[in-house]
This record gives structure tokens, sequence and C-alpha cells, in this order.
């Protein structure tokens, strides 16, 4: 090992029952560098992260840390800690019944007791240092999810760690919240932390890294230095193929005609969830999107257009007939899917398999005393998993073990099972590699070809861009603004976003 | 310094909105007091003797000895149904072993060993093999009733006289008596099986509240996968809290003799039910992570001051307890329910400022 190389892994594997996770897979982490882990999902990212703190232990391979002459075998999350590996993950570790300072040191450092007040003072301290909007003394499930995520790493910060490992730590953040965050990691850098950073945003390892390692199908593609691999390439290295199907995809204009009736129709629409009275409507083949910051209120504005939340008002017609929606249920009757934004949450249910998963609606609306047969079960899952190309040992292994962005595919053949005619898909590529996003994005033409009416929302103001053919913008849970058409252009959508003109 | 007192007036500047766990504990601490003001006003005579108080207290010692362990297995998200079980058993032998030439330290000793020996196991089979705590510690619940009657299958009274002059023996407080109808003063009394349970109470206090174990109690029960990702040792802490669950139905059951003198097959029926009612009523979630050992020290006092108030207003079939305590747990249940999503949405909307 060199003397700045602060962790080596060597020729690491790592099989799961029907999955070969990691083959051979070598990662070199120097001191004061930002290392970004790049891969589509099913890739081995995750499984090289969890081999490394402990949560799996490895098949076979080497793991050297500095400071430390022999090979280490990481046991525990525990020993990967003490042994200066921290890690953020992508879904927030903490425990949301202790206070902010509890998050921040429990389970570390030597103590029999515990002194509230100089633990609090000392979160105090790292807080304001970190600029991250908490106080110590407040219960961490009061705090929003990227106020969660930042106490995570003021945490892991703390804890005097040689390699801090940062899993999609970006995936839940706003733009100043990203900022904030990488000049925090620049930070790191500059007082030699090593940084393995993990994300699917392509523009922000450009932004922040020194170092790209891409995986694909658990093996190692290479390590490259940012500058020399254009980020082209980089996706084609993901891949393993050449891009470009990007860019061919184009929106088609839907033709507004004011003879047929739309497909959804809201007037003054609320919910309990606290979204102001809002009018919208979407026709037939049409793409739109709701945009704003994290927060405005998107994903509650098409909560309430599926009953998720409590509907407090308005009136719904469907092809212009009235129509009452107070649960999902009767969302999905009329021929409404939605896909929830929080996918472990509301989504998957991780412990059935992946056919129960994909026809799990359709038996719902038809009633469980009208059971799907074993046949036509057996075909539903099979053609979806055909359609989708979802990556699955077989349709019967539980959905839990796939990858964040197959068991996405699986929600998704889930609502094109029922044939809606109005499909809601909220956040569908967060988290979710390149190759599968294209994936999606066609999938959303292919739909609305199909004259089935889609509202996209997504993070990625470029995706929106690329999909929608009229952006309603939110701010502070109103709607501030329509765009379509040609007015659909970054700029326009920051202004309207921030209140200025357009 | 400097730093250090600007971060002082930040971390004064601002109160804090209260947490899930004092919030329910304060909760019920008021209702305790509202209904015993009441009862006495309403009721007058036994509530207005300080000794009706000290009796409550005399008569559950090792309900809340009992309740206490279990409150810790609660807050880790678990549960352990074998404590009435093992209050029964430890007393049985307990009274058998004293007249069979045993005294009060050796009970005291056979006390602690069965509890601990329950706890080992309970805590080896729920922790290390990952077995469900319901079904564990309902085996151990049958196990220890079943050997309750392999003991003695007779109720056993204990005649052993140095046992005996501690079960008689209490702490007199004579200004704090009341006159009897003859003019004799007679003093209010506190047994010595209170002063124990008071003592665990603030141990477990102390232990839940700073103890770096007692922390990682809370941790385990807020979310367990987090815990561990925290460096917990998650497996550790549950072992812990099934082997002072088991220990302190040990006490339990020694304090139940001391109170009652006679070990029977049939004593702390149901206990494991009254100290889980009386831990969710002290404000403990069942889903973990939420809890606190006062609560549970008022659960029983307000669970207790229900019972004397049905008495009180003449329902004396013993079935209106049951009634009551049923209808009062669901009461409580949906009370934590309301204030705690009242509390989410309140939440929420902090988020978005």
């Amino acid at each position: 090992m060199d003397k700045d190389t602060v962790l080596q892994m060597t020729n690491i594997c790592k099989a799961f029952p029907g999955v070969r996770a990691l083959h051979n897979v070598s990662f070199t982490l120097n001191k004061g560098e930002i290392h970004a882990l790049m891969g589509e999902n099913g890739a081995g990212k995750s499984t090289l992260i969890k081999v490394l703190t402990g949560v799996y232990h490895k098949d076979a391979g080497q793991i050297n840390v500095a400071g430390i002459d022999r090979e280490i075998n990481i046991k525990s999350p525990q020993e990967s800690q003490n042994l200066g590996i921290s890690t953020v993950y992508q879904e927030i570790t903490l425990c949301p019944n202790l206070t902010v300072a509890e998050n921040i040191f429990i389970g570390r450092g030597k103590y029999n007791f515990v002194n509230w007040r100089s633990m609090e003072i000392k979160a105090g301290e790292i807080l304001d240092n970190l600029k991250i909007p908490a106080r110590p003394k407040q219960q961490l499930a009061s705090c929003s999810l990227a106020v969660q995520q930042m106490v995570a790493i003021a945490r892991a910060v703390d804890m005097d760690c040689k390699a801090l490992i940062l899993d999609e730590p970006t995936s839940s953040l706003d733009e100043k919240e990203v900022s904030m965050l990488f000049s925090l990691m620049r930070d790191l850098k500059s007082r030699g932390v090593g940084i393995v950073f993990v994300t699917h945003f392509l523009e922000q390892v450009y932004e922040v890294c020194d170092k790209i390692t891409v995986l694909r199908n658990g093996e190692l593609v290479g390590e490259y230095a940012v500058k020399d691999l254009p980020q082209v390439e980089l996706v084609a290295k993901m891949m393993g193929k050449e891009l470009g199907t990007l860019s061919e995809l184009h929106k088609r204009e839907v033709a507004q005609d004011d003879a047929e009736a739309p497909v959804y129709e809201a007037e003054q629409l609320s919910s309990a969830a606290g979204v102001r009275p809002y009018n919208f409507r979407i026709s037939r083949g049409e793409v739109n999107g709701f945009t704003g910051l994290l927060g405005s209120g998107r994903s509650e504005s098409v909560r309430a257009i599926f009953g998720a939340d409590k509907v407090t008002g308005g009136n719904i017609r469907l092809n212009g007939k009235p129509t009452r929606i107070s649960k999902p249920i009767q969302a999905m009757k009329s021929g409404i899917g939605y896909l929830a934004e929080d996918r472990k949450a509301d989504g998957i249910l991780p412990d059935l398999t992946v056919k129960e998963n994909i026809i799990i609606a359709l038996q719902v609306m038809k009633g469980f005393f009208r059971p799907l047969s074993r046949a036509e079960a057996n075909a539903f899952a099979d053609e979806y998993i055909k359609l989708l190309d979802i990556k699955t040992a077989s349709m019967d292994t539980p959905i839990k073990s796939l990858s964040g962005g197959n068991q996405q595919k699986v929600i998704l053949a889930r609502w094109l099972l029922t044939h809606p005619q109005y499909l809601i898909l909220d956040e569908p590529t967060r988290g979710i590699d390149v190759g599968t996003k294209v994936e999606i994005q066609k999938l959303v033409f292919k739909l609305s070809e199909d004259g089935v009416a889609v509202t996209f929302i997504s993070s990625e103001i470029e995706e929106m861009l690329r999909l929608c053919s009229r952006l309603i913008v939110m701010r502070d849970r109103q709607i501030v603004g329509q765009l379509s058409g040609d007015e659909i252009t970054q700029d326009s959508v920051m202004k309207t976003i921030a209140g200025g003109g357009a | 310094m400097g730093i250090l007192k600007k971060t002082d007036g930040r971390l004064s500047s601002r109160r804090e909105p209260i947490t899930d766990t004092r919030l329910l504990l304060t909760v019920t601490i008021y209702i305790f007091f509202a209904m015993y003001i009441m009862s006495i006003f309403v009721w007058g005579g036994g509530f207005r003797r300080p000794q009706q108080l000290f009796d409550m207290l005399n008569n559950n010692a090792s309900l809340i000895v009992v309740a206490c362990g279990l409150t810790i297995v609660m807050i880790t998200g678990g549960i352990d149904i074998s404590v009435g079980g093992i209050t029964a058993l430890v007393a049985m032998t307990c009274a058998v072993h004293l007249d069979n030439g045993g005294t009060v330290w050796s009970a005291l000793a056979i006390s602690l060993g069965i509890g601990l020996a329950f706890g080992l196991v309970h805590a080896t089979l729920i922790a290390y093999m990952e077995i469900q705590p319901f079904i564990v510690t309902l085996a151990g619940m049958f196990f220890a009733r079943g050997m309750t009657t392999v003991v003695s299958v007779n109720p056993h009274t204990v005649e052993n006289a140095q046992f005996l002059a501690l079960k008689e023996s209490a702490i007199q407080i004579p200004f704090l008596g009341h006159t009897a109808n003859n003019g004799n003063l007679i003093p209010a009394k506190i047994e010595y099986g209170v002063i124990i349970a008071l003592i665990v109470v603030a141990v477990v206090f102390i232990l839940l509240r700073w103890a770096r174990l007692g922390r990682n109690f809370y941790a385990v029960g807020g979310n367990n996968q987090s815990a561990l990702m925290l460096g917990i040792n998650v497996k550790r802490t549950k072992f812990f809290g099934y082997l002072i669950s088991g220990l302190l139905s040990g006490i339990g059951g020694f304090v139940f003799l001391m109170h009652t003198g006679a070990g029977n097959a049939a004593n702390a029926t149901g206990a494991e039910m009254n100290a889980i009612a009386c831990a969710i009523i002290g404000g403990t979630l069942l889903t973990g992570g939420v809890g606190s050992v006062i609560g549970t020290f008022f659960g029983v006092l307000t669970l207790t001051t229900i019972k004397s108030i049905v008495i009180a207003s003449g329902l004396n079939e013993p079935w209106w307890q049951s009634i009551t305590t049923g209808a009062m747990l669901c009461f409580f249940i949906l009370l934590q329910s309301v204030i705690l999503s009242g509390r989410g949405q309140k939440g929420s909307t902090e988020q978005i400022e």
C-alpha cells in the first residue's frame, strides 16, 4: 500500500443465492480525494459498500486500511467505524425517536453515562460549524429528510473518519442543500479525508470528484481521473454501450382538442396534507409535470388527485363526468395509477415476490374474492418482466432482493397491468441508473402515444424539460405558473420557481 | 469559552418542542393527579387520608417492579409476558424454602437466581437465536406457572419467624396518620417492599436516562436497523433488556411474598397484562422507542386509582374493575394516538418553512 492510500480493496468477491454480486473488484481510495463509485443499478456499488462497512461479509479478497499492517476482516458496522470508515447511507440510518444531539453521538466513543449538557453543546458547535439548520435538543423526527441526512453526515464528519462513504447522499436534497454538502465535502477533502461518493447524478460527479471507479454487472470496468473521462464515455462505460438514445427522444406535442373532454379535471382540489385549492386538467396522451423545489407541494398535489391524502374539497370530472375520489381504491377503479415517491414506504411490499408485487393492484381492483388464477398471474408477471426487462432471478424472488431500479420497474409493471387511462409518476427515476432512466422515459412516451395521460414529477429538471409538454410550477404549496410549448426552458422554470416573470 | 457561551445562548434561546416520551408522560401524570384530586372531592373519606396513597403502593410494589422491567423490554420494541409467571414461581419457591430451613437472605438469593435464569434463557433465545419475544416469553410463562405447581400444589403460608418479622415491619409515619373511631392514632405505614420498588424505579430511571445501555434501548426500539448502523450492538442491547426484565421479575416475586406472606399457584395471575397496561398508560409505546419508567410508575398509580374509584362508587363486583380497566386502556391508547398524530402534522408543516 502507498503511504497516501487510505483504503485498499483487492479482488473482492461476494455472491448471493443466484446472483454474483461482486467478482474480483478492486478499489483504492487515497487521502484527500473524492472518488466517485459509478455503475448502473445492480452493478454492485451497494454491495461493495456494504462489504466495506461490515454489513455483508466478503467471500474472497483482501481489505487494507492505512495504519494497519495486516489484512482486515470487517465483521460489523461498529468495527468499520472503529477503523475510521464512516458511512452515510441513502436511506436515513438514524433513530427518529432520539434527539439530534443523541443521533450524532450515540454508539461511539467510550462512555458509560451520557452527559447531556456537554453532548448538546458539542452537537450545537458541530451543527453551527457545518451550518446545518437543526437544534441539538430537537427530536430527529421533527426535522425534514434533508436535515436528517445532514445530521447523519455531521455524525460521520465528527468521527474523525479517514474514509467517508456517501451513498447517494444528494438524492433527497435540493440544489441549495447539495451545494452546501459539496462545500462541506471539499472542506473535508482539504483536511485529508478520503471520500467515496456514490451518486446517479453525473453532473455532480464532474462538479466535485477527482477520480471515478466504474462497476458493471459486479465487475470492475476501470478507474479513471475525472478530467480524462468525458461524460459521454463515462455513461458508455457504465452501460457497456454507446449512449445517444437520450438525445434521440423527442417530446410529442399534444394537440389541445377542446372538443374532447379532458381525461381528468379538478376544480379547487385541496387535501389535508396542506395543498391550497388548485385547478388542474390533463387530456388524453398528454404528458405534464409538476415542478418546484423540494417541499413545494408537488407530491402533495398529485397525492390529492389519487386520494392518497385526505381530500378536503374540490370537484372532479373524469372524461367530463363528475366523480368523487376520496380513496386510492376509487382512483384506481376510475383508471388512475399512482407510482409513489417513497418506493420503500408506499411502493414495494418487501417480503412478497416480484409476481405478487406486480399483480397486487389488479387483484385489489378485482376484489379479493375473485382471485387471479395462478396461470393468469404467471402470465401477467412473465409478460411485464419481459416487457420492462426486469432483472430478477425469477418471478418468485422476494422483491427486496432486487436492486432499486428493478424494484421501480416492478412497481411500474404493477400500474401498467391495471391499464390506467391516467398514470401519475412521482419521482420514478430517483436513485436509478441512467440506462433504466432512459427506459422509463421511453416508456412514458410510448404510453402517451397509446393515449394514456401521464403526470410526471422529477427533481431533475432536465428530465422534466425533456418529457413534459406542460409544466405546472409550484411554490409554497401553490401553483405559481404554467408553462407549455416553447416556454419550457430551464431558465423560465427557474424564474417561475424563484418568483420572477414568465 | 466565548464559543461555549454563544452556544449556550443558542441552546436556551428557544424552547424545544417536548419529545414524545415526555409528552405522553406528562399527560399521564396530569391525568393521575386530576383523577386523584377529583376522588378526594367526590368520595372524600379514604381518599383524603395519605394512607390511601400508601396502600396503593403497598399493594402494588411487586407490580411496579415487574412493570419497570417490562417497560425496558417494550422500549426496545419487544414484549415479556412471563413476568407474572416468574413472580408466582419465585414467591412459591421462596415460601417453601423459608419454611425448610431457609433464611431471608438465601430466599432473596433464590429470587434473584430464578429471575436471572429465566432472563438469561429468554435473552439468549430472543437476542441471539432471533426468536419472536412473544413466543419465547409465552413459553417462559407456561413453564414458570407449571413449575410453581411442581414446587407446591397447595398454597403455602410462610411461618419463618425471621421473614414474618420483615413482612410485618413497615416504616411508620405518625404525622400522616389518622385518628381511628376509638380515638387512637393510627400512623401511616409504608412497607419495605415499596422502598425496594422505589429504588428499582430510581435505578431504572437513571439507566434509561443517562446510561449508555439505557439510551441504546431507545435507539434499538426506534429503528433497529439504524441502531446497528450507528454502531450499537443490537443483539447485546436486546440481551440485556430481557436479562434485566427477568431479574426484576425475580425481585418482584420476592416483594410479592413480602406483601402477601404466602405462596400460591394462582399468585400474580394476569400480572403481566396489568404490567403491560400500566406501561402503556404511562406512555410507553408497544412499537418501541418511546417510554419512561416514571410513566410506568404513574401508570400503576393511575390504574389503581381507577380501581379504587370503581369500588368507592359502590361497584364492588370484581368484573367492574376489569371493565373500567379495559375502557381506560382504550381511552389512553386513543389519547396517545391523537396526541402523536397531531404532532405529526405540526412536524410536517415545520419542514416547509
